[in-house]
Parts: C-alpha cells; structure tokens; sequence
C-alpha cells in the first residue's frame, strides 16, 4: 500500500535537515537523524531518504541500507491507533500470534501494514518488559495484559467510545 | 580523613542528601513502584488514586516513587510504612485503585492495615508475619538489585544517603594499577552473556598508549524475553554510572557512552536525568569530586537490532553503519570506537564494579562458587507462580530458582523444560534441574547463560515451537554477512515449520542435526555460533516431541495448531448455554439440532477461546492431537445460512 507524504510531513522533514546545513557532519550522525525524523514523523518517508544523502553527502543506497538493517525504522506511516502486540518469549508461549492473528482479521490488513485511513496500524514487538502479564498488547502506550482473542474486540469497542468522546469535545464538530 | 580534599567534598555532598532525606522522615511514606512493568500493570493509575483520596482526607503522607522490586506477579505493589500505627512497613500487592482508596482510609485515618490484604510486613516483627518467610524473598540474593524498589531513580540523594558514590569517591584514592587488581582478585565474569573475566579487559585496555580511550555500556539488551539490563538502569541508575566512572578512572578513559536500545524510553528518560544529576553534583563530568579526573558520559540509542549487541556490530552502528559484526582480532579493547582502544562490558558487570571496590574483591568472592563469584540475575517468565525479575547467587540448582525462589509451576501441570539464554541458549529438561547456574555448568549442560532470559514451559507447551520460535527470531535477526548464518538459519526454520505443520519428513532430524554443526562452525560472531543451540538441545533432550511431529502428526503439548483440533464433548454440552458461540472469532461454533454446540473444523481457527469461555461446570470443550481424534459433527444445513449474515 503506497502512501503519499503529506505537506505537514514535509516541511517538518525539512525542518529536520535544515538544521544540518552549514555543519560539517559525521557518518556517525546518521542513525540519530533518522531517529528524529522518525520520532516526529512517525515513520521515514521516501523523501527523507534523498533529504538526508544530501545533508550528510553519502548515497542514498548507504542511507536505505542503514535505515532497513535496523527493525526501528519503519517506511509506512503508522495509524493514529499504533497497534503492537508483543511476540517475546513470555507472550509466545502463551499464545501472542493467536492475539496478533485475531487483530490482522479483525482489520484486514498483516503486521507491518496500516489501514487505508490510517487510522489502525498492526506490528509485532519483542518483548515489552511486563513478561508477568503476558501474553500483551499495547495500542499507543497503553498496554494490555493478559490478553485473549476476545479481548481484542473489546479494544476495539474501547477505542470507538473514546472517538465518540473526543469528537463531542471538538467544537465544530456539528458542522 | 578529614583533610583529604576528595573525601571532604564527597562528605559535603552526603550531607546535602541526607538533609533532603531529612524533610520526610517523621511522615508517613507511601513506596509505590513505577518502572515499565509497574506502569504496565496499572501502576500510574494506582498512583493517581492514592493523590486523589490523599488530597480528600487532607493526608500529609510521602508518596515515594521508586523503581522496581522484581516482584512483577505483584504489580502494582505498595509499601505503606505508618510508624504511628505501631505497624511495620506492609507490603501490599496488586493495588488498584479501589485498593488504594480503601488503604488511606484504612490504615492511614484509622490504623487499620487491612489484614485481608496484607501480603507481609518488609522486616522482621511480632504483629504481621514478614514477607521474608516466603522463599520468593529469602532465597534471593540481593546485591546488585539491593537498592532497585527502594530508593527514587530520578533523586541522585536518595542513592547517596543509601551510601552510592562511595565506591567512587574510594576509587579516587586507588591508583589504576590497584583497581583493576582488585576486580581482577574479585574474579568479576562479564554478565552480557560470554563471562569474559572484567578486570582482564580492563588489564588489556590500560595498557595501551593511546591518548583516548573508551568506555561503553552495553545496554541493548536484545533477546527477546530478558528485561534486567532495563530495570536495573530504571531503578537505580546511579548504581551503574558509578561503576562506568569507575571503569573509565581505572582504563583511563574520559569517554563513556551507554548504548542503549530505543525502545527503552523511560530507561533513556531516567538516565538522562540521572547524568545531569550527578554531574550538577561533581560526580561526573570534569572535575570529579575537584580532582583532575574527567568523565563525559552520553547516550547512544539503538535501533532495535539484536546482532548490535555484538561489541563489534555495537561499534558499526555508533559509527552510523549497519551493525554487522567484525573479525577480531583486533578487539575493541585494543582498537575499537572511531580506532580507539575501547572496553566494552555489560550494565550488571558495570553494576557489580561499586560494591567490590566499595567491600572489597575478599568480600565479593564469599558470594557465588570460586570460578563465578557474585550474584546472577534472571528475568524468570513462562509457567512459575512468581514470575519477575531474581537475584540470586552463583551457583545454586535451577530447581531452587524455579521451584522455591518462583513458586514452582502454576495449576498442578508438569515441568516439561527451562529455556535459558534466549536464542542463543537451550531448552533443558527436568534431568538436569539439579544443574547449578554459572557459566561453565550451563555451558556443559548445552544451555548457556546468555542474557540471563528464563523460560520455564510446562506440559502444555510445545518444545519444538519454542525451538521454532528462537530460529525464526535469529534468522531475522541475522544480519547477513555470513552465509551459513543467513542461509543456514533460513533453512533450519524452514524445516522446523514444516515440522511443526505436520508436513516434516524423517529425514529431517538427521538433517537439522548437520545443518546446525554447519551454521555454528561457519559464522564469524557469536549470533551465528550460537543460533543453532536450541535445535542441538532440544534434540538432544526432546527427540520424542520432533519424532511425534514427523512420525505421528501430533504435538505432545497440543500447541502447534495444524495438528490438534477442538471438539466439543456432546455428553458434557449443556443445551442453553451460549458462552462458546459468543465468543468465537470466526463464527465456527454452531447450534446442533440437539441446541448442543459443535465445532466446524473448516472455520476453527483453533484459537482455543471456547475452551476458555465453557463454563467449568460443563467443561466440554476438548483439545486433541492429532486432529483426526475430533469426531466429526456436521453443521445442520439450515444454520449455514445464518451464518453469511
Ligand atoms: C548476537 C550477540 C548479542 C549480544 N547481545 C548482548 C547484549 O544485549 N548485551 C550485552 O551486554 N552483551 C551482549 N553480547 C555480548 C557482547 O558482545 C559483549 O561480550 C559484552 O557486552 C561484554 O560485556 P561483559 O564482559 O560485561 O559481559 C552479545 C553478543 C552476541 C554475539
Ligand atoms: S515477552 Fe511479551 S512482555 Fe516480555
């Protein structure tokens, strides 16, 4: 699924790498430029690849190969509700892909995807510290423990509500 | 000593944080732990409860945050210590809110510390029975993890009026020479996985010329189901800075850096503070305690690659490379960081460093067994009644860790195997339960001590899907640059999933023994000698479970799941209950003619929810292996078309 980066994106991607012009920097810099675009844009975007050969002056093979041999980097946007279900030791012997397989039906799309209105994306995490709770699933930062497939219709029911909730809270939302 | 110019400002600064202690000594203190898994476990929510109902009553109490105990079966756990009630210090665990709520009423209005609740007092008394009877608390050995759950991470006073920073300020005094001697004495092995004695490398990296020189924290932490190097540096920081300022003082680094994985936000988070802290203090920086020793310390986040916990992957990836592994020699202790001669070790070695400069190498070695002295910590998950975070000393049987120190196996199951040292470890079996923990046993026995992860898996779980599992992890986790390790592992998977779905060939035993001798003897680093370590022990201790997944198309522990079905027992099926067909994701369950339930093996994604949803009065949902067991049940014709609703 291709997705198109929106102008917001851009221009904080510039932001980004404006800030590196005019310096001299290392190789050694690479990877915390692209933690910080991915920490504010959510995800690395084609464009940042080009953005950040030319502020670093090395090819843009060097920066995708870097940027796709570490698991942090992800090239498609993530949904507003970043699902992430915990596939470690602890959650896979007490059933995590059975819990991961129950969120790829329930949404139609495999980990690593995000649904066309990004509003949902699935990925699998390993081990998320809470092993005593396993099998778990977060969705942003909230984790859930002890999770059961029939629980993952409850998230969802969970995340409607807060919908509803939040577009009552916004002003203009009769219109 | 009291003119000695180091000692008098390190005094100075004791008393600085034993005046902040002052402020709550006469209050009550409420101690509630905050590390990820406290936080995961309803801990903030816990926390908001105890300032909602302390601001009602109008309740002058401490609330302490503290990090994390390792009691993580008892998350969110509180300590109430109300010296006016004439109680000791309760502990009380799995607090929620409405638990909180009631305990400042309670206890704190009205000195009632809720005996239904209380899971012990934290020291020894004649009221409450303490929460040193049970084994989960006595048996561990707590030296390293000694502060974690009791002290604030994010107040450097805290750890220095529990006496933090006097190893350093001991340290200063000592000449290299005599540092490295004493951790060399101590017999101090490396605990990121190899056990490489500390004080050698520490030897090795002095001896150089160079004029810079570094130090880094290996705090990647990357198998998949270990969480002590995090928690160590959530709850007590300062515990391992000070043991980096002491490594760098004695190598004669200026430099350190921790490594540390990203998705540890809130460890990134504490550590950041923690630094700035100490080097407000004079602990860091230039300067140290107005000497003329300097230490910079920064952080380095990682990006979530197992293989970069490989000290020379670990250096490609700070130099902005992809993080494949290198020849050695040279080792980075003699050219490593941007060239510079580099020790490397990991945050519990680090750890270790204060309290044997602080009591000695003597002292040290009266813990443990001769050939590893000291404590081993190991995150213990899977099928114990008290999963969490041990310490405990070198040397004592794995049947003590799992079945005194953690409870043993929870509901009556059997202890089928213990998986230690993740992907690179092995699965061993009950006969070798009586193997004491240091390197070299666990090495013999086929298992390793790696990062310290535990698995204990029961009777209903499946060998060769565990063994599946780790292959498929570092087969991901490979980072190609050998191809025994990047083909090889890719093949031994392939072979493992065919196994598991019921599709292996007899053949495929002889093979998976070949291939794994081929992958250990023809990888460089440590990730692909050792990939193969989970087929090799569990073939050797679990042949049976591989030859009833080829031979018979069954999975003794009935998880994998091509080859086990459910049924539903008609004669224990109760006509009106519906628990079943609400809750199956697939809508498989269906209504026989009889208003009893059966199973449409087509749809069944066997995901084992209607077992978990019969009521146990009826109990009639059956798991089986091989599939063909399940009687058939045909769906009545007339529900079928219910179902395209
Ligand atoms: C694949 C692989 C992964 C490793 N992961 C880690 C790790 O996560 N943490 C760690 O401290 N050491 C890890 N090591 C070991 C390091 O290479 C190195 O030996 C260690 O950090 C040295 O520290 P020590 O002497 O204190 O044990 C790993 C080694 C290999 C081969
Ligand atoms: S394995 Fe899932 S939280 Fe540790």
């Amino acid at each position: 699924m291709e997705f198109e980066t929106t102008d917001q994106d851009l221009i904080t991607l510039y932001t980004i790498c404006d800030q590196f012009t005019d310096k001299i920097i290392e190789r050694g810099q690479l990877i915390p430029i692209l933690q910080q675009i991915q920490e504010k844009i959510g995800y690395i975007p084609k464009e940042a690849i080009v953005k950040v050969s030319e502020v670093l002056s090395i090819s843009q093979a060097a920066v995708y190969g870097v940027a796709t041999f570490y698991n942090q980097f992800r090239f498609v946007p993530p949904g507003k509700y970043p699902i992430k279900v915990c596939l470690g030791t602890a959650c896979h012997v007490k059933g995590a892909d059975i819990i991961l397989e129950n969120f790829e039906r329930k949404l139609g799309i495999k980990e690593g995807e995000t649904t066309q209105n990004r509003e949902f994306s699935v990925e699998r995490v390993a081990c998320v510290g809470c092993c005593a709770l396993a099998p778990v699933a977060l969705v942003g930062e909230q984790v859930y423990g002890h999770m059961a497939p029939s629980k993952v219709e409850g998230i969802f029911t969970q995340i409607e509500v807060k919908k509803q909730i939040e577009h009552k809270q916004t002003p203009n939302s009769e219109n | 000593m009291s003119n000695d110019p180091i000692y008098t400002t390190y005094n100075q600064i004791v008393e600085q944080s034993l005046q902040h202690q002052n402020g709550i000594q006469n209050i009550p203190k409420i101690h509630l732990g905050l590390s990820t898994c406290g936080i995961a476990a309803g801990a903030l929510e816990t926390k908001a409860a105890f300032e909602a109902s302390l601001q009602e009553y109008q309740v002058n109490v401490y609330l302490h945050t503290v990090g994390c105990m390792g009691h993580c079966y008892a998350e969110p756990y509180v300590i109430i210590d109300h010296p006016e009630s004439g109680f000791p210090p309760v502990f009380y665990h799995n607090v929620t809110p409405g638990k909180a709520n009631m305990l400042v009423q309670r206890f704190l209005l009205e000195n009632d510390p809720c005996f239904e609740h209380v899971y012990g007092a934290t020291v020894e008394n004649e009221l409450i029975p303490s929460v040193y009877e049970f084994s989960r608390f006595h048996r561990e050995r707590r030296l390293v993890m000694k502060h974690c759950g009791q002290i604030d991470p994010e107040n450097i006073h805290e750890y220095i009026a529990a006496g933090g920073y006097a190893a350093l300020a001991k340290a200063l005094h000592m000449d290299a020479k005599t540092i490295i001697q004493e951790i060399q004495h101590s017999g101090l092995r490396g605990r990121g996985g190899a056990g490489f004695p500390t004080g050698k490398k520490w030897q090795i990296a002095s001896e150089s010329q160079a004029a810079d020189k570094i130090v880094i924290c290996n705090a990647d932490e990357g198998d998949p189901g270990a969480y002590m190097d995090r928690t160590l540096l959530e709850s007590n920081p300062h515990q391992v800075l000070e043991g980096i300022a002491i490594c760098a003082i004695a190598v004669g680094a200026k430099r350190a850096i921790i490594y540390i994985r990203s998705e540890y936000p809130l460890a990134i988070k504490t550590l950041t503070l923690a630094i700035a802290q100490a080097k407000s203090l004079g602990l860091l920086g230039s300067a140290i305690l107005n000497t003329s020793c300097q230490v910079e310390i920064e952080i380095f986040q990682g990006s979530g690659a197992f293989v970069c916990g490989e000290e020379t992957a670990l250096i490609q990836s700070i130099e902005g490379f992809r993080g494949m592994p290198q020849h050695r020699p040279p080792y980075p202790v003699s050219k490593g960081l941007f060239n510079h001669p580099t020790v490397i070790n990991n945050v519990k070695t680090l750890a270790t460093v204060p309290l044997i400069i602080e009591h000695g190498a003597d002292w040290f070695k009266q813990t443990g067994t001769p050939n590893t002295p000291g404590t081993a910590i190991f995150s213990v998950v899977g099928s114990v009644v008290h999963p969490g975070l041990v310490e405990v000393e070198m040397g004592i049987s794995l049947r003590e860790l799992i079945f005194t120190v953690c409870g043993g196996i929870p509901g009556k199951k059997q202890f089928k195997a213990v998986q230690i040292g993740g992907p690179s470890g092995g699965c061993l079996p009950d006969a070798y339960l009586d193997t004491p923990i240091d390197f070299d046993s666990l090495t013999q026995a086929g298992a390793m001590m790696g990062s310290g992860g535990m698995v204990v898996i029961d009777e209903t779980s499946c060998v060769v899907d565990v063994t599946r599992f780790f292959l498929d992890f570092t087969q991901k986790e490979s980072c190609g640059k050998c191809t025994f390790c990047r083909i090889g592992t890719r093949h031994l998977l392939d072979i493992l999933k065919r196994i598991t779905v019921g599709n292996g060939e007899e053949s495929d035993i002889g093979l998976l023994e070949s291939l794994s001798i081929d992958v250990k003897q023809g990888s460089l680093c440590g990730l692909g000698k050792t990939a193969a370590n989970p087929v090799i022990t569990s073939l050797r201790y679990f042949r049976s479970e591989y030859e009833a997944h080829i031979v018979d198309k069954q999975c003794p522990g009935k998880t994998c799941r091509p080859l086990i079905a459910y049924y539903i027992d008609l004669e224990k099926c109760a006509r009106g209950c519906d628990a079943c067909v609400g809750c199956c994701p697939t809508n498989a369950v269906f209504t026989t003619r009889t208003r009893k339930k059966g199973i449409d093996l087509q749809l069944c994604v066997k995901c084992g929810e209607c077992m978990a949803a019969c009521p146990p009065e009826y109990n009639a949902v059956r798991k089986v292996s091989p599939p063909h067991l399940a009687p058939v049940i045909e769906r009545p014709p007339d529900t079928d078309t219910n179902l395209s609703h």
